[in-house]
């Protein structure tokens, strides 16, 4: 099975002379606790080699506030990205770990793309596929005050999607989705989110 | 004075400026871990206050799950309250930068100060 949704590279690691960096994590070595801050200090490790690549021109005074803004960018992103897979893994999937990369393209425009795999049960895709359905079908700003105020009704609901969403209004990024299998017997499905950012 | 502590973060209420600060970096794992926080929030929208600021200045980093809790608080206030919520903020926080425009969306008669 492989289905592929939304802005999504197949070939990322085709791209000729771009520079990437994969991380892998085991989300069942550790309590969820620790874990979560560990999102946060991955994403900002992540934003911290992004940033060595990032041009900063001591003319152009302006570059050094761009360069800000991407490791910024790519921090949110990255926590987000991770934040949602490590509460979407399958911690009985023991093989089976967490992937997370960043990939700077510089052609035609300079994007970061960051990408994390993880597993996840058949629930959980089908409330992801129609999160996806429900993404095409409306416009991500009124979608994102809709799931807000969806969620406003219940104190426990934080609202499906709300960090891609803002990833989406507020960072300008596009999300695609690949759904695939890591085995079949027992049978334990993935998906790879991947999130294109301009900076 | 009434205070919030956690790791890499520090929720802090004064009474008598009516001001709620926030400072550090706040990704707590969503609505049940950020429950003290949003008690907080409601406890002093909940007295007599007729204003409150939130003072975001030196909260350097948010993630979804706090961006939500505060959107739910403006339209608690909207639907809810008529307090004045004035909300400090800095372009310089990258995160601000981007997203802080949309409480002031949600909660249209709040006050953006912006630095």
């Amino acid at each position: 099975m492989n289905e592929v949704y939304g802005d999504f590279i197949e070939d990322l690691y085709s791209v000729d002379n771009d520079d990437s960096l994969v991380l892998t994590f085991s989300p069942s070595s550790r309590p969820i606790k620790q874990r979560w801050r560990n999102n946060r200090l991955s994403a900002h490790f992540v934003a911290d080699y992004l940033a060595t690549f990032f041009p900063v021109s001591d003319e152009d005074p302006s570059s050094e506030r761009r360069k800000k803004q991407a490791k910024g960018a790519v921090s949110y992103g990255a926590n987000e990205l991770l934040e949602n897979a490590m509460k979407f893994h399958n911690n009985d999937a023991l093989n089976c770990k967490v992937h997370f990369g960043i990939h700077l393209i510089e052609k035609p425009e300079i994007k970061v793309v960051l990408f994390v795999i993880n597993s996840l049960s058949e629930e959980q895709m089908i409330k992801l596929k129609d999160f996806i359905q429900q993404l095409n079908e409306n416009d991500p700003d009124e979608f994102y005050i809709m799931q807000l105020e969806k969620s406003a009704e219940n104190d426990d609901d934080e609202g499906s999607g709300l960090g891609l969403l803002t990833m989406i209004n507020d960072y300008e990024a596009t999300l695609g989705w690949k759904f695939g299998e890591f085995s079949s017997n027992p049978q334990i499905l993935t998906v790879t989110t991947m999130a294109q950012i301009p900076v | 004075m009434q205070e919030i502590k956690g790791e890499d973060y520090i929720v802090i209420y004064n009474p008598e400026t009516e001001s709620i600060s926030f400072q550090g970096e706040l990704t707590l794992g969503g609505p049940s871990e950020y429950q003290p926080i949003k008690d907080l929030l409601e406890q002093v929208v909940e007295s007599e206050t007729s204003a409150v600021t939130l003072d975001l200045l030196k909260l350097e980093f948010l993630n979804s799950s706090g961006i939500s809790m505060l959107s739910k608080f403006m339209l608690k206030v909207k639907n809810e309250k008529n307090i004045k919520v004035t909300i400090l903020g800095s372009n310089d926080v990258p995160w601000q930068s981007k997203s802080i425009k949309n409480f002031k969306r949600l909660l249209p008669s709040a006050e953006l100060k912006i630095d």
